[in-house]
């Protein structure tokens, strides 16, 4: 009776229905792997957040919370400003191009207002918060150093606009966050689109 | 009148499970090769170490809280308030570095006698998986206390899936359930540490010995035992796994359970390498500690990672040097297994291997300097150089004839090859026939000071 067993149809169906079963498997496993993205509380919690810069003096940094990351606000003496085109040649992207910041933070000091930085102090490299070294030219970043962020964790370099030094690991400027002034001395940070802060 | 019905109950049982049979396949009448040496402790030290991970995971999880906000405080209500907590805990936290030192050891072991080598290659490849599991396991539980370390070691590696292209920011926010490290992250961390990944662990065990009981063991000499059989089919220099491996692996585990509870009572931050101080403080989103380094069985792999200046390479080339490990059994050509009988260049070759991962452990766990720059960059070429020219020196290697039979486990002084120890017989040859030597007084001064400085190191800090 063996001679009547049709191989070839037995392996087509067994086959056939293998491959049904694995895409039935394959939207079983999908609500499961779902589950694992950002919750819809998660994902509401982007609130934008107002800083009062009013006593904010020369060379002192704060650190605001914002969508769950450190978002640094810091008020740059004249002479840290003036470090800014003397330090070009070491940066790997000067201009900015292939960073993201808001078109209106799109220039060399990186802000609305020159003397107040804002940007989110998470490096772009694995997400450590560099440190703020504004010190120039301490023992440990070396002669060259001319004040600006410094990762602890992989060494990455950035000077005072959160511009990426060459030869370290991160591969971009830091992220500037959308924001505005609501007042001269009261700060909006996120929120808002890009064209309705400019 | 005892031992018949003992008999007749275990006769009742193997007719409907096979007991004896099971234990007979898999240590009474399961051959080993008779030379196994001191390398051959760390396979039932890293099951002994399992089994202690599991039992004081258990009691931990009773009183632990996977939750952002009470996280911190639970593992400190563990320390203080549970009866004896912070005994679970310290040997939970040094059984996880006892873990890699056993594991890295049995790697070792490896290396030195070619046990992944043909017909061994799944041995290895099921070993291998167990290792990433276990680092994964290792790096997961890391986050569970949410100290600062933890935080931002976690933020440091979730990120790094981050630098795949394409795809690599979706999964990381995938792998993270929220923006940033959060709750989410904490809980599914605590879920994936305590339930899914020591069920695969355990499961890749079992695959991971029964694969070792189909070949059977290496041994140091790189001899297969199974092509010289007796009348009786047993191997000739194999030795039944129980009494004699099971009673050497107790003495083994003895001596090691002596060196774990010495650090769990007198040591157990590990000088900081074990636990690391700023882990002591909750975690803080806005504020990455000044330094931070992973656990000491990370840093050489991290180190590699920070030698490469670019984000995307410097995580390809972390992720190849454990790649490059799943492919030792095809990338060594040499048909001799042991080092043995290896030529002396595989001998050095292996040994500046083990300098550069000692290195490179060493820089991971210091701050980024120009210097150390270069010096991880150093090792990491030869961390690489090791295991990438190896198709190449392998298969030239000018080996000498193995042996029919095996020989001692430890090879004897008068036996070795090489001039080194042919200086080194001159030398304690020397020594012995020097009249110093010959004073029995002097002996034994010479040893109590040697005892008491050993002592002086144990216990100074």
């Amino acid at each position: 009776m063996t001679d009547d067993i049709d191989n070839r149809k037995r392996r087509f169906l067994t086959q056939s229905a293998a491959v049904v079963g694995a895409i039935g498997a394959g939207f079983a496993v999908t609500p499961f792997l779902a589950s694992m993205q950002p919750s819809a509380k998660a994902r509401a919690s982007g609130a934008p957040v107002e800083v009062d810069i009013s006593r904010l003096e020369p060379g002192q940094l704060i650190r605001v919370m914002w969508r769950g990351k450190p978002v640094w606000v810091l008020r740059r003496t004249p002479e840290a400003l003036a470090t800014l085109a003397e330090v070009r040649d070491k940066l790997l992207d000067p201009d900015s191009e292939e960073s993201d910041q808001p078109e209106y933070a799109h220039n060399e000091a990186r802000s609305l207002k020159p003397e107040i930085f804002v940007a989110v102090g998470v490096c772009t490299h694995l997400g450590c918060s560099p440190t703020y070294r504004p010190d120039q030219r301490p023992a440990d970043l070396g002669p060259d150093w001319l004040g600006g962020f410094f990762c602890p964790c992989h060494g990455s370099l950035f000077d005072i606009a959160g511009r990426v030094y060459k030869g370290v690991p991160a591969p971009k400027n830091l992220e500037i966050p959308p924001y505005r002034y609501l007042t001269e001395s009261l700060l909006f940070i996120g929120g808002a689109n890009e064209e309705e802060s400019a | 009148m005892w031992s018949e019905r003992a008999s007749a109950f275990m006769a009742w049982v193997d007719e409907r499970l096979p007991v004896t049979k099971f234990w007979n396949d898999h240590a009474a009448k399961y051959y080993a090769p008779k030379n196994f040496n001191f390398f051959y402790f760390f396979g039932s030290l890293a099951l002994l170490v399992l089994v202690n991970q599991l039992v004081t995971g258990i009691f931990l999880a009773m009183a632990y809280k996977p939750d952002a906000t009470l996280a911190f405080d639970s593992v400190e209500m563990i320390m203080r308030d549970i009866s004896w907590g912070w005994l679970l805990r310290y040997m939970h936290s040094t059984g996880a570095s006892a873990f890699f030192i056993v594991i890295y050891l049995h790697m070792f072991r490896a290396l030195l006698y070619g046990s992944y080598k043909k017909p061994r290659e799944l041995i290895w490849l099921f070993g291998m998986v167990i290792f990433v599991l276990l680092m994964a396991e290792a790096f997961m539980g890391y986050l569970l206390p949410w100290g600062q370390m933890s935080y931002w070691g976690a933020q440091v590696i979730i990120s790094l899936f981050g630098a795949i292209p394409v795809i690599g920011e979706d999964l990381a926010l995938w792998i993270r359930g929220d923006y940033v490290v959060a709750d989410a992250t904490l809980n599914r961390f605590f879920a994936l540490h305590v339930v899914a990944i020591p069920i695969m662990l355990l499961a890749l065990v079992v695959f991971h010995l029964a694969a070792l009981h189909t070949t059977g063991s290496n041994n140091p000499d790189g001899v297969e035992i199974k092509k010289l059989k007796g009348m009786d089919d047993i191997p000739l220099d194999g030795i039944p796994f129980h009494p004699y491996y099971t009673v050497k692996d107790l003495f083994g585990a003895g001596v090691f359970i002596i060196l774990f509870v010495l650090v769990v009572f007198y040591l157990p931050e590990g000088g900081g390498f074990f636990l690391e101080g700023p882990n002591f403080e909750p975690a803080d989103p806005l504020k990455t500690p000044e330094h931070i380094a992973p656990v000491w069985y990370f840093t050489p792999f991290y180190s590699i990672l920070r030698a490469v200046p670019s984000k995307f390479g410097g995580v390809v080339a972390m992720g190849a040097s454990i790649v490059v490990l799943f492919l030792l059994p095809w990338l060594d050509r040499c048909r001799v297994k042991s080092i043995r009988y290896r030529s002396p260049v595989y001998g050095i070759l292996l040994g500046l291997f083990v300098l550069a991962f000692f290195g490179l452990g060493v820089l991971g766990t210091k701050p980024v300097s120009p210097l150390n720059t270069i010096l991880a960059r150093i090792f990491a070429v030869i961390y690489f150089g090791f295991f990438l020219l190896m198709p190449w020196y392998s298969a030239k290697e000018k080996t000498f004839p193995e042996p029919m039979r095996l020989g001692e486990a430890v090879v004897p002084l008068a036996k070795r090859r090489g001039r080194h120890w042919d200086l080194i017989r001159q030398g304690l040859a020397a020594i012995q026939n020097s009249a110093i030597f010959q004073s029995m007084i002097l002996r034994v001064v010479v040893g109590f000071i040697v005892f008491f400085v050993l002592l002086d190191f144990l216990f100074y800090f």
